[in-house]
């Protein structure tokens, strides 16, 4: 097993065993915690993850190694993989490689025998920071190079797909999926509910997607910072005056920022599958996935015709919105789940049973 | 939902005394109740039966009735103490089930009082097998396929509908007794008929067989808004097949997708939505290895065992949350009582692998049938938390207390790798071993898991063991490589032995070579929120998270698991210790490994370390916290055990040290002591070799008395009649415990005597003397003791008084001590000295309401029994009479003796008390769940030694209303005696002999001195065990009969005729 080098803005260093794809040269990545204790599969290939380093809270990764079934993109974005300890004789009946041979193939480096709640501490009070993994170790200077360069914001670009693609299903309600990066089961939940669902690019144009005459729209969860894709805006603003929206995750932000509200970014974002999250309208609690590093400001929402219909229990942020004229809504979470709960997979019930009112023609 | 303010009072029903597959779990969810509706400024009243626990401390509730747990009692108190509700679901089934009868009766509506946490409806959804089928089909939710068959043919369709194999549960019989699982058609067709035949209705439940399925379990909870939480899941390692309570279970699934999860959560919370419950549930599901395909097993609509373990392996306290929901509140309303900062409507994370191994009896009961299967056989478990799942493991294995460090048992390796592979098929409590003995061996561990089922990972991960094993002799010790066995779990006594140093050398070598334990936090959230409680659990990582306060710290050794003569009644102590300790201001740490206790509730000390009670465990914590001292007196045998080598390693043992623990355990010192203070003891003498025992049995006369040395609970005490029973236990000593003398006396008769005593030093107190009904030979752990003592003259009591002030102060004990005596003709000998914490001192405390521990702790610290207004001497007797009665576990383990001897067998204990003997004795009985008739027929089975003296209480047991049932012998005597008797066969001796009498239930008391011993075929022990198995009272020692007579006669009419 060789080494790898992990360097933190900070001035930490780490060493520990490489496993999957082993650098060429040193990557820069920005350092999140992922607190799930499974699903590590559909974790790495959530193209949100694009451009980062996720630590594994859990210590023990790849037990059940990686099947055909549960990726959540064809290609991950994600740039490296930390654990406590890496498993190389995975036992699922379902799995078809290990973990390692996965990373390779991707080109994701892997990095295991490392102090990770040490890690994820240092996340949790200093906030997300930027990492080096190298596999030789690094001088100060080369280092100092490293965490000078400006962190790339294009990740929605990077990951979103470039042409349109359509998955018919006869006399289904068709649904367009706008692109900012979509987990694999977004499109599952749709198609599953029996929807024709066409998924274009993030930067499509009101007026293609209106030609595809759809019953709803679906933004899409995505990696990076909203405001790095602020030319959509008009785009969504039109939109929403059209059709029902349905919103996930980046989608959440994006439909707050079309709407006049704004964003920031937390301190180290909310990773896991066990984030509570409080239901106002129906008083009730649900336990969800969630992985975002910005979040809407509850302060922006004055001027705007947004209403907070969710919030995280523990931190009180907003986890989701409502528009308060039009059919439009959004959740910060994941309830598509893959991986974590499917305590919320009824909104995805919601939306589409909605759709068939045809709400637009009372207008 | 904010809290119920129409609740004012509530009822906490306990679970009671301390039986196989509830234990003291139910302590620590009780203690966690009663906190909690305290805290909501609720008045609280609790009944249990179980004096060894926290929860009967008088100031863990408002009212505290050490009563029976028996309907009438639980009536008594509702209509004395009119509470608004009644809280049954922490009390494991014993509570459910009264609450349930209650309920059923209508009473609880009658008298106005509410049931909290769970309905009628509820509990019969879940544990009615055909209501719960029929929910679960409604539900959508696959139980495996059964069938109920009255005759051959139709378990025959179904079998042809379901195929093999399939498991055949003979209706109405005890312990599954004519049942099995069937693998072929032979088989299937031997065990039906057999099945049809045990049952008394002629009926069997056919199930089809999912053994080797995986089995995972999910802790929820579920409020009144209907949010709902998986509080943890666990995965056990040992397949569908053997009872949850004896498999070896891992937190969290480790070989779970997340849409294998994801799958079963869903199915779990589906199911407590369903039943309504409000608080925790247990749901138990088998997985199939190879698909989707899952079952629901089980659901246990309450806490449970698997609840207290889910509490300790994440830090969330189930049982406190389901008290506040069940008063009301949402888990949106409570926070988070760990991180203090967050909410309880959350799901903990981990960021650590947990291990729970069953600790098991087998230890003391050589004949017990070892196998595992559907009926829990264990008493206790460990559990260990590391960053590795290997690391948890070893820290169960050494925590154990079973003589073992490592994977490794050495018997196995006298077996034949043929014999071991066909020895893994069948689960025993040995199978890990045998096991790990086989991948030593190189046998694949595909071979392993064809015969064992165990999934792949488990054994690659024991594999990844003993590759690192092999490694050792070859490796060179670097840093770097120690630093991985050490993540790697493996313990510094394994690897000390190995590379033949002593454990302290080993440990200043890898101390000097960098190698440190560090210490990380159970937190519920990863490291995701800060936390507040100080609950950790060591490791071999960079980062060490201690925060150790400048305030004096004084650490406390826990006992570790519950097994028999190590019960509850220990960690009772370390718990008033550690409260003793924080009340004068300093603070106080505890290490215990025993997931059940309320020791290790994050709540009790000031810092908590989930370790094994080991000495290389307790050192790493000492490295790091210096506290002032050490505290082993409370701990048992466990703590005892290490003080030798602690002492060694130069610790402070505050109390009690090395010195006088060892001129109490070291027979020749001791003999020597006793002699020197010309206080009288049985003769005896100590034996290393089978030819002096022989040589030193002519010389005392049998019987005699025998025991290794070094042990607790009369381990392997026998008494011995004759030369052949003394040879045949010196061979067994001398292979069981090699180089350990074994100690040999005279077996005197008399009464015996017990004592506990705090001394400081100078003074010594002595809150209470305990007579034993039962003679002497009857091991004092399962003997009714009785205080204050009814036939012990005044001259002898100051005897007893004088003589334990003496060896308390020429023992120069510090903290507690027990004395056993024997009295003999008004003259008082001592049978043995214990200078420590010892099993009764919770009865005693109660009793005299003298809170021993906590006054020992204040002693040892410094604070005189002067001070605290103890003075030399023995407090006045108290009015009341209070009985303590042992409770046994015997109908979970087949092959067991029930005959009481010097050796321990009991699981747990009960009390009673009230005004007078008789009525105390009533109530003692009823507690221990000795459910006694008024009338019906004794068969009484009496060693021609005992006909004389039995005589006079059959008389009297007649006069009662009972009839008798006896063979020829007995049978003549009786009539003989003008008692009508009706005579039956000896075993074998005609087509209906006696068994079939206890079979058909014609037998209500059996009355058994004949033939004791190891032999498991002698009839005595076949009619004992026939009692057990048909749920008869069986009496062994004349003098608990006699007992049982008196509390029989005072509920008999007693009215004389003219």
């Amino acid at each position: 097993m060789s080494k790898l080098y992990l360097y933190l803005e900070n001035g930490d260093y780490y060493r520990g065993e490489s496993f999957g794809h082993k650098p060429e040269s040193p990557r820069l990545s920005e350092l999140v915690f992922n607190t799930s204790m499974y699903g590590y599969q559909e974790i790495i290939s959530d193209p949100s993850y694009c451009d980062q380093a996720i630590v594994m809270t859990y210590p023990l990764i790849g037990n059940y190694g990686v099947n055909q079934d549960d990726s959540e993109s064809i290609t991950p974005h994600l740039n490296a993989f930390i654990t406590r300890e890496y498993c190389d004789h995975p036992s699922n009946f379902r799995s078809r490689q290990n973990l390692s041979q996965y990373l390779e193939t991707h080109k994701i480096i892997g990095i295991h025998q490392i102090d990770t709640r040490k890690l994820t501490k240092i996340i949790r009070t200093q906030g997300t920071l930027k990492c080096v993994i190298s596999s030789n170790e690094m001088t100060e200077s080369e280092l100092s190079d490293f965490f000078s360069t400006p962190y790339e914001t294009n990740q929605i670009e990077k990951v979103s797909i470039k042409t349109i693609s359509h998955f018919p299903a006869l006399g289904g309600k068709r649904i367009v999926l706008v692109d900012f990066g979509y987990k694999k089961n977004i499109l599952e939940s749709l198609l599953k509910r029996g929807c024709d669902v066409i998924v274009v690019p993030f930067d499509t144009s009101f007026e293609k997607i209106a030609e595809f005459n759809p019953k709803g729209i679906v933004l899409s969860n995505g990696p990076g910072d909203p405001k790095s894709i602020e030319k959509v805006l008009p785009t969504i603003r039109k939109l929403q005056e059209s059709f029902p929206m349905f919103s996930i995750c980046m989608g959440h932000q994006i439909f707050a920022l079309a709407n006049g509200a704004d964003t920031i970014k937390m301190k180290f974002g909310h990773r896991g599958g066990n984030h509570p999250v409080h239901d106002l309208e129906r008083d009730k609690v649900f336990i969800t996935a969630q992985n975002h590093g910005y979040c809407v400001r509850e302060d922006s929402l004055g001027a705007t015709d947004l209403e907070v219909t969710q919030v995280n229990l523990n931190d009180k942020t907003i986890e989701g919105l409502k528009h308060k004229t039009l059919p439009a809504y959004s959740v910060q979470y994941h309830p598509e789940a893959s991986p974590g709960p499917n305590d919320t997979k009824y909104l995805f019930d919601q939306f589409i049973e909605s759709l068939s009112e045809d709400q637009y023609a009372q207008r | 939902m904010p809290k119920d303010n129409s609740l004012k009072k509530v009822l906490v029903i306990g679970s009671g005394p301390i039986i196989i597959g509830q234990a003291a779990e139910f302590d620590y969810s009780g203690s966690q109740a009663l906190r909690a509706l305290r805290e909501e400024g609720i008045e609280t009243v609790l009944i249990n039966s179980n004096p060894a626990t926290i929860m009967t401390d008088k100031e863990m509730a408002d009212k505290v009735y050490l009563e029976p747990l028996t309907v009438e009692f639980v009536k008594k108190i509702i209509v004395k103490e009119r509470p608004d509700a009644v809280l049954p679901t922490l009390g494991g089934q014993t509570g459910l089930n009264l609450a349930l009868q209650i309920e059923r009766e209508g009473f609880l509506t009658q008298q106005g009082v509410k049931l909290l946490g769970v309905n009628l409806n509820t509990i019969e959804q879940a544990e009615d097998r055909q209501m719960f089928k029929e929910l679960m089909i409604e539900l959508g939710e696959p139980v495996p396929e059964s069938k109920t068959v009255s005759n051959l043919k139709s378990a025959l369709d179904f079998k042809e509908e379901v195929g093999l194999p399939l498991i055949i549960r003979p209706a109405f019989t005890l312990g599954g007794t004519g049942g099995g699982i069937a693998h072929t058609e032979e088989e299937f067709e031997r065990i039906v008929k057999s099945g049809l035949d045990n049952s008394p209705i002629t009926q069997c439940l056919i199930e089809k067989s999912i053994a080797g399925f995986k089995e995972v379990e999910y802790e929820i909870i579920r409020d009144a808004k209907d949010n709902c939480i998986v509080v943890c899941n666990m995965e056990n390692l040992d397949p569908v097949g053997v009872h949850t309570g004896d498999s070896i279970v891992v937190a969290p699934s480790q070989t779970l997708s997340d849409k294998d999860h994801q799958m079963l959560r869903d199915c779990s919370l589906k199911i407590i939505r369903a039943l309504k419950i409000q608080g925790g549930c247990n749901v138990q599901l088998a997985l199939d290895p190879h698909s989707f395909q899952y079952y629901v097993i089980e659901v246990n609509p309450r806490v449970s065992r698997s609840s207290a373990l889910a509490s300790k392996a994440t830090g969330y306290p189930i049982a406190q949350i389901a008290t506040k929901i069940a008063i009301g509140y949402s888990m949106d309303e409570i926070m988070n009582p760990i991180t203090k900062n967050t909410y309880a409507c959350f799901e903990p994370t981990l960021d650590y692998v947990v291990t729970k191994i069953p600790r098991w009896p087998f230890d003391k009961f050589h004949s017990a049938d070892r196998s595992l299967g559907t009926q829990m056989k264990a008493t206790g478990e460990v559990m260990g938390i590391g960053r590795t799942f290997e690391d948890s493991l070893l820290k169960c294995v050494r925590g154990l207390e079973i003589k073992r460090c490592h994977l490794e048992l050495e018997p196995n390796k006298n077996f034949s790798t043929e014999e071991l592979l066909e020895k893994i098929i069948h689960p025993t409590d040995e199978r890990i071993f045998e096991v790990s003995e086989l991948i030593r061996r190189d046998i694949s561990i595909h071979d392993i898991y064809d015969r064992t089922k165990i999934d792949l990972w488990f054994l690659q991960k024991i594999k990844n063991i003993i590759d690192l094993e092999k490694q050792i002799s070859t490796s060179k010790l670097t840093a770097e490589f120690v630093q991985r066995l050490k993540i790697m779990g493996f313990s510094d006594e394994y690897l000390s032995k190995k590379l033949d140093l002593t454990e302290i050398e080993w440990r200043d070598k890898r101390n000097q070579l960098g190698v440190h334990a560090k210490f990380k936090m159970v937190d519920t959230c990863a490291a995701e929120f800060e936390s507040h409680t100080p609950y950790y659990y060591s490791t071999f990582e960079d980062e060490n998270e201690l925060e150790k306060p400048e305030q004096e710290t004084v650490l406390v050794l826990g006992s570790g698991p519950i097994r028999i003569g190590q019960g509850v009644e220990f960690d009772y102590a370390t718990v008033h210790a550690i409260k003793a300790i924080k009340e004068l201001g300093m603070r106080a740490i505890v290490i215990n490994n025993n997931p059940e206790t309320v020791s290790t509730d994050f709540n009790t000390s000031d810092a908590l370390y989930f370790e094994a009670v080991t000495f290389e465990d307790v050192m790493n914590i000492i490295d790091y916290e210096k506290p002032k001292g050490v505290i082993c007196q409370f701990g048992g045998q466990t703590a005892i055990n290490l003080i030798d080598i602690l002492d060694k390693a130069g610790v402070n043992i505050i109390g009690t040290g090395y010195e006088s623990t060892d001129k109490a355990e070291n027979r020749d010192r001791f003999e020597k002591a006793l002699k020197d203070l010309e206080i009288a003891q049985p003769i005896g003498t100590t034996v290393s070799s089978l030819e002096e025992a022989v040589k030193v049995a002519t010389e005392l006369n049998y019987p005699l008395m025998l025991r290794p040395s070094y042990v607790i609970g009369g381990q392997a005490m026998q008494i011995v009649y004759e030369q052949s029973e003394l040879e045949e236990y010196i061979n067994f000593a001398m292979e069981v415990w090699p180089g350990q003398p074994v100690l040999m006396d005279r077996y005197m008769i008399g009464l015996e005597v017990e004592v506990d005593a705090i001394c400081d030093g100078e003074d010594v107190f002595i809150p209470g003397i305990m007579e034993h009904i039962e003679r002497s030979g009857i091991h004092s752990g399962d003997s009714f003791a009785v205080y204050p003592p009814q036939t012990v003259s005044e001259k002898v009591k100051e005897d007893l008084v004088k003589t334990t002030i003496k060896i308390a102060r020429d023992f120069k004990v510090k903290g507690l001590i027990n004395i056993q005596f024997i009295i003999k003709k008004e003259k008082v000998y001592v049978l043995e000295v214990n200078p420590r914490s010892s099993r009764t001192v919770p009865f005693l405390s109660k009793v005299t309401e003298i809170p021993m521990a906590k006054i020992a702790t204040k002693a040892i610290l410094g604070k005189s029994l002067k001070s605290q207004g103890y003075p030399t001497g023995i407090q006045a007797e108290g009015k009341l009479i209070s009985i303590k009665a042992p409770v046994f576990s015997f109908s979970k383990l087949r092959n067991v003796d029930s005959a009481l001897g010097p050796e321990m067998k009991s699981t747990g204990e009960a009390m009673g008390r009230d005004t007078s003997m008789q009525k105390a004795l009533n109530k003692a009985f009823k507690a221990a769940g000795i459910d006694f008739p008024r009338y019906g027929t004794i068969l009484a089975t009496i060693a021609d030694k005992h006909k004389d003296e039995t005589l006079e209480m059959i008389k009297r047991f007649h006069e009662c209303g009972f009839n008798f049932m006896a063979t020829k012998g007995t049978a003549k005597l009786l009539r003989e005696n003008s008692i009508p008797v009706k005579e039956v066969e000896k075993i074998g001796r005609s087509n209906r002999d006696l068994l079939d009498e206890i079979k058909d239930g014609n037998v209500n008391i059996i009355i058994n001195t004949i033939s004791r011993g190891k032999n498991v075929e002698s009839d005595g022990f076949k009619i004992r065990r026939a009692a057990v198995e048909n749920g008869v009272v069986c009496m062994t020692s004349l003098d608990t009969t006699w007992a049982l007579l008196k509390a029989i006669e005072i509920n008999s009419l007693g009215t004389i005729a003219l």
